[in-house]
């Protein structure tokens, strides 16, 4: 596959569904660091692996299972500790309609 | 040389015997360390352990620090991101709660590449540690702060690490001491502010191959609170000394390792490995010719697994905050956009970008599809080597302003000695060529071998 040359909107749109927002500047230079950096990974075009099984762990990992038994914990005080936004005993969120 | 100038061995023994006055060790501990710290820029979080000992054998109070993206409960934890700033964790990850059960005592919090991204340490919303061998040069990456304050603590101290594609190995040898990266698993996970799941290991930086199986020793085996904790416990430490000479020892040394090297590393882990065969082991010259792939997908692989890691960072629940304004669209970007450093943005939406429809298969997938080579080609070595000798870094420690002349793909690059083994997840030692010196000999073994790491790198040692 050829090296897809990243443009100004694509920049813009990956920002966009990461929910980061850009200035110009920035979006330029994120610009020609991705064109560069995927042209550096064209270095693995040269392989051919389409016989090969990916590995999404590097040992094999198998499901664990436990006995489902109820235990302590986290405590809603707790839980709420490390926020700046609550209200009777919930946690407050920014306006989502 | 201080009033507590002694190994962790030496300071275990003194404190079962009860010579240690442990409120006068702590005094003393606590403002060598905020000395240290105005000097080198080390910790981010020093805990006040006067009121923090845990005395209990076998460690007896010994002084451990842990890299600040690994939760201690009541101690601030930012992994080195302005994003976490306030975050104040409920609970101690598996491996503090270990130590802690064994009598430790915790010193603090050190300084990272935000959330572990980068090689030198220079990527992180606050301070930037300093390197003790030299202050305008760098500690690496992303453990820095770790190994720097193991470097210049003049106490028995031994520090929790943590490394994704080389950060505990990069700032072992930059630092001149020592660093185990242990097999994906051995170590839980629990507690860990994650960069890339598949990858992410704690392990440990210490002055001495002894002092890091000691503790590797106490927080590896089974946890139930890490689905892919493998459940192998063992005691690194105990058979060490007996070990005399490196008799029947094969190395493997694969000529891609000695690719693009500053000249001095070159030659300084030849000697290392001479030495090594003069006490015994047989070296053979190899090839491990997927090493050029390596880079590209260990960085696909962490990026797209960073990139969604990274999205529970929203302002609402921990860490930063914003005002309550917009909808949560524009709440969650304005937070995020002004909590993270540019590395991290890049690293998001470079992660991103790669798993999204039309090129994960030609990215992801395949970077997925390399690993597994990565790994049969480690295998296949392991059959008939007991361990691959390389250099752990390509350059000694760069000074800031060189750092800052980098470009992305010349940073990544930087890592090439120490990806194949983080993305194969096998163990791998960083022992420096001699005392003191910012040139780390890299040994890697099989799944679950780091016994004969401890083994051979102890007798480095004591030859070296």
């Amino acid at each position: 596959m050829p090296t897809p040359k990243i443009s100004v909107e694509t920049v813009k749109h990956v920002a966009k569904i990461a929910r980061l927002e850009l200035n110009s500047k920035e979006i330029r230079k994120f610009q020609k660091d991705l064109n560069d950096i995927l042209s550096a990974f064209r270095e693995i075009d040269k392989i051919n692996v389409k016989k090969v099984k990916p590995s999404f762990q590097p040992l094999e990992v198998r499901d664990v299972f436990r006995e489902d038994v109820p235990e302590p914990s986290l405590t809603q005080e707790k839980a709420l500790s490390n926020t700046k936004h609550k209200e009777n005993g919930y946690f407050k969120g920014p306006r989502v309609v | 040389m201080t009033k507590y100038t002694m190994s962790v061995k030496e300071f275990l023994e003194e404190s079962r015997k009860g010579n240690i006055n442990f409120l006068d060790f702590a005094a003393a501990l606590l403002e060598e360390t905020q000395k240290l710290n105005k000097k080198f820029q080390l910790l981010r979080e020093i805990c006040d352990i006067r009121d923090r000992l845990y005395l209990n054998p076998p460690l007896n109070g010994l002084p451990i620090s842990v890299k600040d993206c690994i939760c201690v409960k009541g101690v601030q934890s930012y992994a080195g991101s302005k994003i976490l700033e306030g975050y104040i964790p409920t609970f101690d990850a598996t491996c503090v709660d270990r130590l802690k059960d064994n009598g430790v005592t915790i010193l603090g919090k050190t300084n990272q590449d935000e959330f572990g991204f980068g090689t030198f340490s220079t990527n992180s919303g606050f301070e930037v540690p300093k390197n003790p061998l030299d202050p305008l040069r760098s500690c690496g990456g992303s453990s820095g702060g770790a190994a720097g304050l193991v470097a210049a603590l003049d106490y028995p101290h031994v520090a929790l690490a943590q490394s994704t594609g080389g950060s505990i190995s990069a700032p072992a040898a930059f630092c001149g001491v020592v660093g185990i990266t242990p097999t994906y698993g051995l170590v839980s996970r629990y507690g860990l502010i994650d960069y890339a799941n598949s990858l992410d290991k704690i392990g440990v930086i210490g002055k001495s191959v002894h002092d890091v199986a000691l503790i590797l020793s106490i927080i590896s085996g089974k946890d139930e609170k890490d689905q892919t904790s493998i459940g192998e416990k063992k005691d690194y430490s105990k058979d060490l000394s007996s070990t005399k000479d490196l008799k029947g020892v094969k190395i493997a040394v694969p000529k891609e390792y000695f690719q693009n090297l500053e000249e001095e590393v070159e030659k300084e882990v030849w000697n290392a490995i001479k030495k090594m065969e003069s006490n015994g082991a047989t070296y053979e010259k190899v090839s491990l010719k997927n090493t050029k792939y390596g880079v590209a997908a260990y960085y696909i692989i962490a990026t797209a697994e960073a990139s969604t890691n990274l999205a529970k960072y929203c302002g609402m629940r921990y860490g930063m905050h914003g005002k309550l304004e917009g909808n949560f669209n524009e709440y969650f970007s304005t937070v995020r956009t002004s909590g993270l450093t540019e590395e991290a943005k890049r690293r998001i939406i470079l992660g991103t970008f790669t798993r999204m429809a039309g090129y994960r298969d030609a990215y992801y997938l395949k970077a997925m599809k390399i690993r597994t080579l990565i790994i049969e080609e480690h295998k296949n070595i392991f059959k008939k080597f007991d361990v691959i000798a390389s250099p752990s870094m390509p350059i000694q420690p760069p000074k800031f302003k060189e750092i800052k002349k980098l470009t992305p793909v010349e940073n990544y690059q930087m890592d090439f000695l120490t990806i194949p083994a983080n993305l194969a997840g096998m163990p791998h030692l960083s022992v420096p060529v001699a005392k003191k010196t910012p040139i780390g000999l890299h040994l890697t073994a099989d799944h679950l071998s780091e016994d004969k790491l401890f083994k051979i790198g102890s007798v480095f040692e004591k030859v070296r």
